[in-house]
């Protein structure tokens, strides 16, 4: 092997409550299409943070072309070749393609812009990639794939060195993909080296000529894309660390009558949304006292689900009967008086008020059981619901009157399992319940969904921790872009199969499912 | 188990400044007006005489009832700028309601000088605060226009219907039992005071003691999260806007009553004030905290600041820089707290 381009050594981050890389090194040759795989949380986008200035590392060094260097801004690493392409683009819609191109660094003199030669070289630039688009075109009327097409060709004309993208392909069509990977040839052939993220394996085989994988924040190994396959990828992203072990809860349950079905779901592009993904014939049922475990990787549109049949998202077609009986639910409101509860993903921003007390968070969804009279809120009632609950799931709280800002993130989550159950729930939806909070809360939480369960109150638990989904659940469904994958009982489930079925293409996934069978 | 209760206590030197920043903002208005207070005092010794202390409560209780509307409003991090338009169009209706024909090429009442009573024009006043309100909120809730856009509008669209109405000027003289609303008093208490005081308890047992009012505070705390908890939020929008409506159109009446005359031009640059008043006494421009009592103290510090510096002779233009670097300073320190407690 070359001289590598980029060497990042040693490489160790840590966030409050949390090793996000311990010793990660990573190696990177100049004309090299470099897949860096993971799962969610593997650590992969702390790295490239790090490589993009965005973070500063712990420890460690980073040697680029023989030199070491310091990145303590996204400047900084820009100026030494280093161009990150997100997800979610960095392009002002209202601005002409040309204006994007050269955004802060437009060319002219004494801070007047040359329009001439800007168009002029937003041209040359995307000739070079073979793109037939006006310089002057606003970006809003680009296509997603367009828009990162875009993105590339602005990393070229900042005559970079290393292009990292994240996840690529996520939001192309088949035929954007295809020449996304064209282009991908062709810088490679230029000597430009890329680092490519992405969960879709088949890609990884497709384009890389090699790739590290990361796993709970540590180096797995690397390897030669060929020397290894897809099964070896995915036997060194899976598999369990000490820090997840979970213990295996629900032995003895027994799954009563179905309470949700949903049959021939389906979401269409939501123009005030992009990003969430379009969901395809969704249709999955569970029983009262189960746990049904939801598994997918970033994006293949598990929260979507959940916000589609909870209300909180339109769905454009699709039927959910709540007990054999079908319901229409076109808001939360409508969700809730049908007996579901979600506990959402983001427990900040969609599920607390951290301005307000314990005891309001606590009650919002119940107060009208808690009514005085017609209006009023009762709260010595109040009081003994939030005591109850505090009790029963062990919150740690000064008084009802803390606020709840002021608790931690494990509390806070269990004061939001609280709020639903005080409404008595048929069915509970929970997304990333145990995200951001210790392991100690961790394995509470899951006792708790454990003992819902085993009320007999259905639950539909979302989890990107595959240990975690095999831990709690009694059946597993797995989805990929939008489509249910497949599914299976959690006797017969390991982290590797449900991998393939999370990553795989779903018409060939099924083979290798059942190959990872005994 | 590893967990604290109050996991900042790990860290004291920030938990020290963290109990010292939420007392201070929590307290600073009451401090502020005490020493507002005592410098007036001091400064010029007729400012504590009772008769000067009612024409402050007077003085501020017309706007300090909006406020108690805009307290509404600003919990759930919107805003409304149409309340001094809404105000002149309110106290126009009513005159003409008292009035009967007399008043304009309206013809409400077919005897010259037989208009309604003055429960009829009091009537007529809310009436259109509460449609204005309401029609605000719905341009707010169903056709998705910021609330800053609205009422932006509506201070403009009011403004015009009062001055189209009253093409043939002031509206004056009114009878004695009119009057009285504005200019009567309870033993020495003016009634526009005792009004205000009665409007600012009930709305602080609504938002402290009823369902309704942890919705309000919710939706303004985390309007998604209120949403994902099964808070009808649009409903909630459109409440306090017809709320705040509610209470320009009896301000308009009032302050109609008061001055005995209605005419287009009054209520100008009443939002200023207002707003200032609320956001002083500690409600969060953000939306989800904040307090009627909160706007009680700052309505009286607005008025007591004004009075102090008309009683030591300074210049009325003054008043209005000294109210404005006085928003801007508060606003400054909610930032500065958020951040803190962000961080």
């Amino acid at each position: 092997m070359t001289e590598p381009l980029l060497r990042m050594e040693h490489i160790s981050k840590r966030f409050p409550g949390v090793m996000a890389l311990s010793d990660v090194s990573f190696e990177v040759a100049p004309g090299e299409v470099h897949g860096l795989l993971g799962e969610n949380g593997a650590g992969k986008s702390t790295l490239l943070k790090i490589l993009s200035g965005a973070h500063q590392p712990d420890s460690g060094t980073i040697t680029l072309g023989g030199q070491p260097v310091v990145l303590p801004t996204p400047l900084d690493a820009q100026r030494h070749g280093i161009v990150t392409i997100y997800q979610e683009f960095n392009l002002i819609p209202t601005m002409t393609v040309a204006e994007n191109m050269f955004l802060g660094r437009e060319p002219g003199r004494g801070g007047f812009i040359s329009w001439k030669r800007m168009r002029d070289d937003t041209a040359e630039v995307l000739g070079r990639l073979g793109l037939d688009l006006d310089p002057m075109m606003p970006v809003s009327d680009l296509s997603v794939g367009e828009q990162q097409m875009i993105e590339i060709a602005r990393a070229l004309s900042m005559e970079s060195r290393i292009i990292i993208m994240d996840e690529p392909t996520s939001a192309l069509t088949e035929t954007e993909v295809e020449r996304l990977f064209r282009i991908v040839a062709d810088l490679k052939k230029r000597g430009l080296s890329i680092i490519y993220v992405t969960h879709r394996l088949q890609e990884v085989m497709a384009i890389c000529d090699r790739v590290t994988v990361l796993r709970d924040g540590a180096l797995v190994g690397s390897g030669k894309v060929g020397e290894l396959g897809i099964n070896d990828f995915i036997r060194m992203m899976v598999g369990r660390s000490a820090a997840q072990l979970f213990t295996r809860l629900g032995d003895h349950r027994e799954p009563g009558p179905v309470v949700l079905t949903v049959s021939g779901l389906w979401r269409e592009r939501d123009p005030t949304n992009p990003h969430a993904t379009l969901l395809k014939d969704i249709s999955l049922e569970v029983r009262a006292g189960e746990i049904l475990g939801l598994a997918g990787l970033m994006g293949a549109g598990r929260t979507e689900v959940a916000r589609c049949i909870f209300g909180a998202d339109a769905h454009s077609r699709g039927r959910i009967e709540i007990g054999g009986l079908a319901v229409g639910i076109r808001s939360p409101a409508d969700a809730i008086r049908h007996g579901i509860g979600l506990v959402p993903e983001d427990r900040k921003q969609q599920a607390l008020f951290l301005d307000l007390a314990v005891r309001h968070n606590l009650a919002i969804s119940s107060l009208k059981g808690l009514a005085w009279g017609r209006w009023f809120v009762n709260e010595a009632a109040e009081t003994e619901l939030v005591e109850r609950y505090r009790r029963a799931l062990d919150i740690r709280m000064a008084s009802p009157d803390t606020q709840i800002a002021d608790l931690s993130g494990g509390n806070q989550q269990k004061v939001v399992l609280a709020r639903w159950l005080a409404l008595r729930p048929r069915l509970l939806i929970v997304d990333e319940p145990t995200r951001g909070i210790d392991v100690a809360a961790k394995a509470e939480v899951h006792q708790q969904l454990d003992a819902m369960a085993r009320a007999g109150i259905a639950v539909i638990a979302i989890s990107s921790e595959l240990p975690e989904v095999l831990a709690i659940s009694d059946r597993i469904v797995t989805m990929r872009e939008g489509r249910i994958t497949g599914g299976m009982p959690r006797d017969r489930a390991t982290e590797e199969a449900l991998m393939h079925l999370m990553t795989i293409d779903p018409a060939t996934a099924l083979p290798a499912a059942s190959e990872a069978q005994p | 188990m590893s967990e604290a209760v109050l996991p900042r206590k790990q860290d004291p030197a920030r938990s020290g400044r963290a109990s010292i920043i939420p007392l201070l903002s929590r307290h600073a208005p009451a401090l502020c007006l005490v020493l507002l207070m005592v410098v007036f005092s001091i400064l010029e010794p007729a400012f504590l005489s009772p008769l000067n202390l009612f024409n402050v409560m007077r003085q501020i209780s017309i706007e300090g009832l909006i406020a108690i509307g805009m307290t509404f409003v600003i919990l759930t991090a919107g805003i409304d700028l149409s309340v001094g338009s809404l105000v002149a169009l309110a106290g126009l209706v009513a005159a003409m309601i008292a009035k009967g024909s007399t008043a304009s090429s309206f013809s409400l009442s077919a005897g010259e000088a037989a208009g309604y009573g003055w429960y009829a024009a009091m009537f007529g006043a809310m009436s259109v605060g509460l449609f204005g309100g309401f029609l605000q909120g719905f341009a707010i809730t169903r056709l998705k226009v910021p609330p800053f856009v609205v009422t932006l509008g509506g201070l403009s669209v009011f403004r015009g219907l009062a001055l189209m109405i009253s093409a043939a000027g002031p509206i004056s003289g009114f009878d004695a039992s009119y009057r009285w609303w504005g200019q009567g008093r309870v033993g020495s208490v003016p009634v526009p005071v005792i009004i205000f005081l009665t409007i600012a308890a009930v709305a602080f047992v609504v938002l402290r003691y009823t369902r309704y009012g942890r919705q309000v505070y919710a939706v303004g705390g985390n309007r998604e999260a209120a949403r994902l908890s099964g808070v009808n939020v649009r409903g909630v929008l459109l409440s306090v806007y017809m709320i705040i409506g509610f209470l320009a159109g009896l301000a308009g009446f009032i302050l109609s009553a008061r001055l005995n005359s209605s005419e287009a031009v009054a209520g100008m640059g009443y939002e200023l004030n207002v707003i200032a008043a609320v956001v002083i006494g500690g409600t969060s421009l953000f939306g989800g905290v904040g307090t009627i009592f909160g706007t009680v103290i700052g309505s009286v510090l607005i008025g007591v600041l004004i009075n102090g510096l008309v009683l030591m002779n300074v210049n009325s233009y003054v008043q209005q820089i000294v109210i404005g670097l006085i928003l801007i300073a508060v606003v400054a320190f909610d930032q500065f707290a958020k951040s803190r407690r962000l961080k």
